[in-house]
């Protein structure tokens, strides 16, 4: 209005001054994923040095760890949407034990197509994430409380209705339900490269990543789910709709765990109650070492995607390099820690003043 | 006073809180190219007031009129909707994202791209940019995240965001509280700025020494009461601090003090 081209070339000149205070190294070393990335390149390293004549770089050995990171990928994923909005989903594992059984009780016990069941087990899943998210919201309560009830309600709920109806705890011969065909090819065939089977399940999780990070980052969506995360009452005072966003988050990470239940299934040909069971917490891990803060309105789904590979190269490098798998947890937990430290010195990176 | 309709006018707002009475009786009014600076001690009443006026909850008695016409606001952005726009201290800005994520939240840019409509975040640093210049508020790089500028910077931002988003009437809460003196000379630049583009500014203060240089007229809290408001040749400073402080009871004190050690009274 007040003719803003002297003010703002003003501006410009003093920016540009100013500039050279904050290096090209101190950005790049402020994305949340960047940690993560050293961290899938240097376990890399480490398992193609001592695992790397025993199958670790071969084709082979490639598609077994990048299925094992695929099937946590898909949940991290998710739930980096939904601890970037703040808030935390501990009742995944348990919505992978039940959108699985839902799943094979309706094909194997009623008989019907696989299509309409995957269909019911997916609103069945969307109906706990509203659930979820609506105790969250309602009670002002941490999620971290309300999931941890679901949690056992929902496995408990699973465990109780499986055995009533059927007898027993597993399920199995789902090769010989309607559809399977079509939704094998789809959730659990294999690509053939060289000999080796690649998980069609890589291509989900690589797919729901880029999805995710779209999200995130270009679309109003992704920029109420930081502003929520980062500050929920500056948000609502916005205008943001904080109470849709995180309801659509906790429903969005129980999909993510019927997809993965749905992949688990058909690929194995059968459902148990007790699926899924500590995936909520890999999926966290996953999610905690991809740079996402426990605080929330700081994180990447690239991160989390990064975090579920390097879970996969450890727990499949380890067989490869001949060390008791009993290992796996204490490398998991040590990770864990190191992420932790490196997140909060990267979190007070971002802070400094760049002046 | 003024002959045109002043932008915001209150009757007699009264609101109780139990059996506390919260505010009682404050009539004011705010016009469009003012600074209308509200001062007052703590617990004089001015947080109520504050979200009276944004929308926060309604006042039990009295009227809210809006350029004449009565008003009565359901939430805060239904006044924003209306050109009312609050600006807290500590809830201005999200410290985690960039400048220009959190100018445009809730209000992002958007763009076309086939049949997908997405996000345009090169409009929005480069909108944010040129908007926050067009209030002289140079950053150097508006993805980097609020919380490496400093409080001034931020506050300031808060402001060019609700100017840019057509604020009429710019409701800020205690800006200054807790700056240096160089960082508040930063903050009520903008402050006039914003008068300067014919908002009718509403300065929430208890620092008399910010709100004399900007504030065109005073009014001043205490205990619930209003003191009147006074335009600055009506007042001093020192007068302003007096009756913020509690007025004749103070003053009377503040002469027997002064008897006994010859001292002036009333600084705090």
């Amino acid at each position: 209005m007040t003719s803003p081209r002297a003010d703002r070339e003003i501006a410009v000149a003093a920016d540009d001054d100013r500039l050279l205070g904050s290096s090209a190294t101190s950005r790049l070393l402020i994305r949340p994923e960047m940690g993560a990335f050293v961290g899938a390149a240097a376990i890399w390293l480490y398992f193609a040095i001592v695992a790397g004549d025993s199958g670790f770089l071969t084709l082979g050995g490639t598609a077994s760890y990048l299925e094992v990171s695929a099937q946590l990928g898909i949940l991290a994923v998710a739930v980096a949407l939904l601890m970037i909005g703040g808030e935390f989903d501990l009742s995944i594992g348990s919505v992978i034990g039940a959108a699985g059984m839902i799943l094979a009780l309706l094909t194997v016990n009623y008989s019907w197509n696989i299509w309409p069941a995957i269909l019911i087990a997916a609103i069945a899943s969307l109906a706990i994430g509203f659930l979820n998210g609506l105790l969250v919201v309602r009670t002002g309560l941490p999620s971290f409380i309300i999931t941890l009830a679901t949690l056992f309600i929902i496995r408990g709920l699973t465990i109780a209705i499986t055995r009533l109806v059927t007898g027993r705890t597993q399920l199995g011969g789902m090769r010989d339900v309607a559809g399977y065909e079509l939704a094998q090819t789809l959730f659990a065939s294999r690509i053939q490269i060289g000999g080796a089977g690649f998980s069609v399940s890589i291509l989900w999780w690589v797919g729901l990543t880029i999805l995710a990070t779209w999200i995130l980052l270009r679309t109003p969506f992704g920029n109420w789910i930081f502003g929520v995360g980062g500050n929920e009452q500056a948000a609502r005072n916005l205008g943001v709709p904080v109470v849709r966003v995180k309801i659509t988050l906790f429903m969005l990470t129980s999909l993510a765990g019927c997809l993965v239940a749905v992949i688990q299934v058909i690929g194995s040909t059968g459902a148990d109650v007790l699926r899924g069971q500590q995936q909520e917490f890999y999926a966290i891990i996953a999610v905690v070492i991809g740079g996402t803060l426990l605080t929330g309105g700081y994180g990447s789904a690239i991160g989390a995607a990064l975090g579920a590979l390097i879970f996969g190269m450890v727990r499949q490098g380890i067989v490869y390099a001949g060390v008791d798998a009993d290992w796996f947890q204490v490398f998991l937990g040590g990770m864990l820690l190191i992420a932790v430290l490196i997140n909060r010195f990267v979190r007070n990176r971002a802070m400094e003043s760049r002046r | 006073m003024t002959e045109k309709t002043p932008l915001i006018e209150m009757r007699g707002i009264t609101k109780y809180f139990g059996r506390v009475h919260a505010l009682r009786d404050i009539s004011m009014t705010v016009n469009s190219g003012e600074v209308m600076c509200l001062l007052g001690d703590n617990g004089a009443g001015k947080s109520t007031l504050i979200k009276v006026l944004a929308g926060v909850f309604p006042a039990d008695e009295g009227q809210y009129l809006l350029d004449g016409e009565e008003v009565s606001f359901s939430s805060p952005r239904d006044a924003l909707k209306r050109g009312i726009a609050t600006v807290y201290q500590d809830l201005a800005m999200i410290p985690l994202m960039s400048v220009s994520r959190n100018f445009f939240l809730g209000s992002e840019p958007m763009k076309q791209i086939g049949p997908l409509k997405m996000y345009d975040a090169a409009a929005a640093d480069v909108g944010a940019r040129e908007e926050l210049a067009k209030m002289g508020i140079s950053i150097r790089d508006t993805s980097q995240p609020v919380g490496t500028l400093s409080g001034g910077e931020r506050q300031s931002v808060a402001i060019a965001r609700a100017v840019y988003f057509g604020a009429r009437v710019l409701i800020l809460d205690e800006p200054t509280a807790a700056l240096g003196v160089k960082e508040a000379a930063v903050v009520l630049r903008y402050v006039a700025q914003a008068r300067a583009r014919g908002l009718g500014v509403i300065f929430i203060t208890h620092n008399v020494h910010h709100a004399y240089p900007i504030g065109d007229r005073f009014t001043i809290l205490n205990r619930g009461r209003s003191y009147g408001t006074f335009t600055r040749d009506e007042v001093s400073r020192q007068e302003i601090e007096t009756m913020m402080a509690g007025g004749e009871e103070l003053r009377e004190l503040a002469e027997e003090l002064a008897q006994i050690a010859q001292t002036g009274g009333g600084s705090s």
